[in-house]
């Protein structure tokens, strides 16, 4: 038996979009505001995240996420934790579970903003041996900074983009000496100050051009094979290994949903008013782009906010809209469907592929709508955005529009 | 009752000593200790059950209808498939009777099924059809172009590998088996009436042996005097991919096996996912189970074929199994009447459909080497923790969570498992010996985000487990 229930709007997801979201909705008073997140604490990601960073200020995830949740509950949204939503009943209606039974919600909106994760070993299909001592930051961040857990004495950090230096950071205040960080690309993608700081004060290399192509040792991780692109290999030996970046959306219930995907993000494909393809269905943060800062995401679920205000109050959702493609080395935009009335303020993407000074050209079915030559480089596994001031230009029953670089 | 993981070996004489605790092994102390008045040993020398081959392979009930006729294995997979089928639905071990497809891609394929139609009649299943390609393409829409025909065998099922290695050992050890964990044996000498074991332990004292060691088998036969056959491991690798792809496959697709080899197969697993594998490689390492970048090629691309769009979703694993090959095409069991010993072995790739089957079989040869057996009683049956996603988990369950909030706190999102499920397994019979013993109990850590999200707070439920002594 499932106790049935009706809110107003149901926010899935007590991350920084999901309160952000949440708060906007309860201040703006449109009614009963429920937010309901799987894990026994809200906050999302940053409450593991004890390094600074967060947030205008550069607080510490647990500060930002603690900020997060005062801010929803603080306007009346009722944060209900250890709810999981596992499945659809009904369109807007969903299923739950939690330590106080199963429940069946049904809501006027339904916002999903349920996260992204790190792509672990197994999806990165590399090969080798089922040792111990592999992990994702995720994991990393919780055994070490919340449960206190012994790590491992000698990491390799795969990956060098902003995540892949806060994984260095906590291996290293676990007491784990960091043996290199391992990226694919020519060089590494963080701040230039962060990449300094990790090879002058504390001598960790970063070895570009390179994939880690095996993983050796039984019971425990004993090394990782290495492969230069020129085709050197190499054999690390460590006793640890963090698989960082790579993310993916969490999108189990958008596609339990039946909603439409987009092919590059893998998350739900959403116009500018945060729209999917299923009536009343709204998704926020980094389900629709893994992964963007918190500060970006949380502005995110303030714009959502009002959106879903409109909905509630017009009851308008678009019939038609115009699909976003990039070409390679572009990976994804975001948002990346165009409906009339809501034409989006900007748009984020996401390269492959360093470029100094991007020039990015927007065509639909042959026409070029919009050119322009971005004055900041594209770096791989960092934003960069473009402005929406071309929108008006699409033609509402025209192809898809058309991205690449120039 | 007793498990144990330490220490020396009881100062005892057992009636009866098998070594390995795999699928077989415990099939066979399970069989054994329906016979009341037997002293049973199960040594093992892992720190846990089906640590072997029975915890990596695809994980398929077979019916047995491409066994060679006459063969051995042909017979106790067709009696074992039966057996288990029954014995899994008393005990709560998933098994979906989903069937399987042999899918022809080529002329030589699709000449190949009316024979494999014949081969099935000879080994006694007489359920299979041939399809055309129009009823292939509507059983599996998500196929990829240019299937020509396929044999439909409705009786392939599916289950689940771990809990049926476990509920045997459950049920073994709860009719008084001693399981000896941790406890290789490295040499075998007779003194008198007895068997003395030399394992790391200590020595154990047995009448009659039971040879279940796998892969080891060969080394096992020989520290009795025996040079009967060689184990060759045949490493097979495995891609599962999320539970996000289940609904592109109904039944198990099955290669059709040709003159150029067996090819791979796609199939459904009981916990939701879908299997792609196995690869087939002699390779002399026992202990190889790695995965290789040319094994995982090789099955994408052969993977692409069958169900393309299978290659779009996430892999939440990657493994590989070792298939206990030997010289011959059958099981190699036999029983040596003056030893008080049986062998078993050449278990390559059906054991965990024969298992029940060759239990009893070895329980016969045992009995023909003089072991005297009371008549069997029935055991107190065992009630498994489901793992299947086709039978409702304690997360959908109303009834389970209000008697106790604890199956109401999931832990493992991705699998949605509960606290109360992974206390359960931490204070079962035999609590895992690893985390990774947890996870073929509970599916904790199994699920797409490998422990991103929880693999922390699974680790600290486990070792908190361990430290109140029952882990
Ligand atoms: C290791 C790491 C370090 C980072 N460091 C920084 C940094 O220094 N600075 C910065 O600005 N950003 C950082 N980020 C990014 C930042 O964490 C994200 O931008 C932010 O958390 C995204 O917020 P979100 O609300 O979209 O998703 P999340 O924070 O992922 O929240 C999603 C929430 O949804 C819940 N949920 C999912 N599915 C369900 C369901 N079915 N039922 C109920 N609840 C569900 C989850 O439990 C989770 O709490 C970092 C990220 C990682 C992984
Ligand atoms: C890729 C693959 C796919 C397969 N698919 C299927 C399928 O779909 N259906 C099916 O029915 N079968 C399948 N099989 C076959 C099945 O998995 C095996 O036949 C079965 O698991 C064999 O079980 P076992 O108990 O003989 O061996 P194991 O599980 O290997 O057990 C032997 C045990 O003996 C222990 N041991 C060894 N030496 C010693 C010693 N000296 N002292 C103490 N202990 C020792 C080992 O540690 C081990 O635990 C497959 C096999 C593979 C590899």
């Amino acid at each position: 038996m499932r106790r049935e229930r009706i809110v107003d709007v149901l926010v899935v997801g007590a991350g920084p979009a999901g309160l952000a979201t949440a708060a906007g909705l309860a201040a703006a008073g449109v009614g009963e505001v429920e937010v309901v997140d799987r894990e026994r604490q809200a906050g999302g990601i940053p409450r593991h995240c004890l390094h600074g960073g967060f947030g205008r200020l550069g607080m510490t995830g647990p500060q930002y996420a603690e900020r997060c949740v005062a801010a929803a509950v603080g306007t009346g949204a009722v944060l209900r934790t250890g709810v999981s939503v596992t499945a659809w009943a009904a369109p807007l209606t969903v299923d739950t579970t939690s330590p106080r039974g199963l429940e069946r919600i049904t809501a006027r909106a339904v916002v999903l903003a349920t996260g992204a994760r790190e792509r672990p070993r197994a999806a990165r299909l590399v090969p080798g041996t089922r040792p111990a001592g592999v992990y994702t930051t995720g994991e990393l961040q919780q055994a070490a900074d919340l449960h206190r857990q012994r790590i491992g004495t000698r990491a390799v950090v795969v990956g060098a983009e902003p995540v892949s230096f806060t994984a260095l950071d906590t291996l290293r205040r676990a007491g784990v000496a960091v043996a290199a960080l391992v990226t694919e690309h020519p060089r590494h993608q963080a701040r230039p100050a962060r990449a300094l700081d990790a090879r002058l004060r504390h001598g960790v290399p970063v070895l570009t051009d390179a994939t880690v192509v095996e993983l050796v040792g039984r019971g425990r991780l004993s090394g990782v094979g290495l492969r230069h692109r020129d085709g050197r290999t190499a054999h690390v030996a460590c006793d640890t290994v963090v698989f960082t970046g790579d993310f993916v959306p969490d999108h189990e219930l958008a596609r339990r949903a039946g909603l439409l995907l987009d092919p590059g993000t893998r998350g739900p494909a959403v116009d500018g008013a945060f729209r999917t393809d299923g009536r009343g269905v709204f998704a926020v943060g980094n389900v629709l782009h893994a992964a963007e800062p918190a500060r970006a995401v949380a502005r995110e679920g303030t714009l959502a906010a009002e959106a879903v205000r409109r909905y509630l109050s017009d009851g308008d959702w678009p019939s038609a809209s115009v699909r976003l493609r990039v070409a390679a080395p572009l990976a994804w935009i975001a948002p990346n469907r165009l409906t009339p009335d809501d034409p989006p303020g900007a748009f984020t993407l996401r390269t492959t592929e360093f470029a100094a000074r991007p020039a990015l050209v927007i065509t639909q079915d042959g026409r070029t709508l919009h050119r322009t030559r971005s004055r900041r480089p594209a770096v791989p596994n960092r934003p960069f955005r473009v402005a929406g001031d071309w929108t008006g230009r699409v033609d509402a029953r025209g192809g898809a529009v058309r991205i690449a670089l120039g | 009752m007793a498990v144990v993981r330490r220490g020396a070996p009881p100062d005892v004489t057992y009636d009866v000593t098998v070594i390995g605790a795999g699928v077989v092994g415990t099939a066979v102390a399970r069989e054994l200790a329906r016979h009341p008045g037997l002293r049973i040993a199960l040594v093992e020398a892992a720190d846990d059950v089906g640590e072997g081959t029975s915890k990596a392979n695809t994980a398929i009930l077979h019916t047995g209808f491409d066994a060679v006729p006459g063969s051995l294995e042909s017979r106790l997979v067709r009696e074992g498939q039966a057996r288990l089928a029954v014995y899994a639905a008393e005990s709560g071990i998933p098994v979906e009777p989903v069937g399987a497809l042999l899918v022809a891609w080529d002329d030589e394929q699709l000449a190949a099924l009316p024979q494999l139609l014949a081969k099935a009649e000879r080994n006694g299943y007489h359920a299979a059809r041939l399809l055309g390609p129009a009823e292939v393409r509507a059983r599996e829409p998500h196929l990829g172009p240019g299937a020509l025909g396929a044999l439909d065998v409705p009786g392939e099922s599916i289950i689940c590998p771990w809990t049926t290695t476990l509920a045997y050992a459950t049920q073994a050890v709860r009719a008084g088996v001693d399981l000896l964990l941790n406890c290789r044996v490295g040499r075998v000498s007779s003194s008198g009436e007895a068997h003395l074991l030399t394992t790391g332990r200590g020595t154990l004292r047995t009448r009659y042996l039971v040879n279940a060691a796998g892969l080891h088998a060969d080394t096992v036969d020989r520290l009795l005097g025996h040079d009967a056959f060689t184990v060759t491991p045949r490493r097979g690798q495995l891609i599962v991919y999320d539970k996000l792809a289940r609904d592109l496959v109904r039944h198990i697709l099955l290669p059709v096996p040709t003159a150029l080899g067996k090819g791979v197969l796609v199939a459904p697993t009981v916990h939701g996912n879908v299997l792609l594998g196995p690869t087939a490689e002699e390779v002399d390492d026992k202990s190889a189970t790695g995965t290789t970048a040319e094994g995982i090629a090789a099955l994408r691309e052969k993977g692409h074929r069958i169900l393309p769009e299978l290659l779009d979703e996430e892999v939440t694993a990657v493994y590989a199994g070792l298939r206990a090959a030997t010289d011959q095409d059958d099981y190699r069991i036999s029983a040596h009447k003056e030893q008080r010993y049986v062998t078993v072995g050449g278990i390559r790739s059906t054991g965990l459909t024969a298992s029940m089957a060759i239990a009893a079989h070895v329980t016969e040869l045992l009995a023909g080497t003089g072991l005297d057996l009371s008549a069997p009683r029935d055991v107190e049956p065992v009630r498994m923790p489901n793992l299947g996603e086709a039978f409702p988990r304690p997360y959908r369950r109303a009834d389970l969570i209000a008697a106790d909030p604890a199956y109401g706190e999931i832990v493992c999102h991705c699998e949605r498992v509960t606290r109360g499920e992974i206390r359960d397994a931490l204070a079962a019979t035999i609590p895992p010996g690893s985390p990774e013993g947890l996870r073929r109990r509970t599916r904790a850590r199994n699920g797409r985000c490998q422990g991103f999200y929880c693999g922390a707070q699974v680790r600290e439920l486990y070792e908190r487990g361990a430290e109140m002594g029952t882990g």
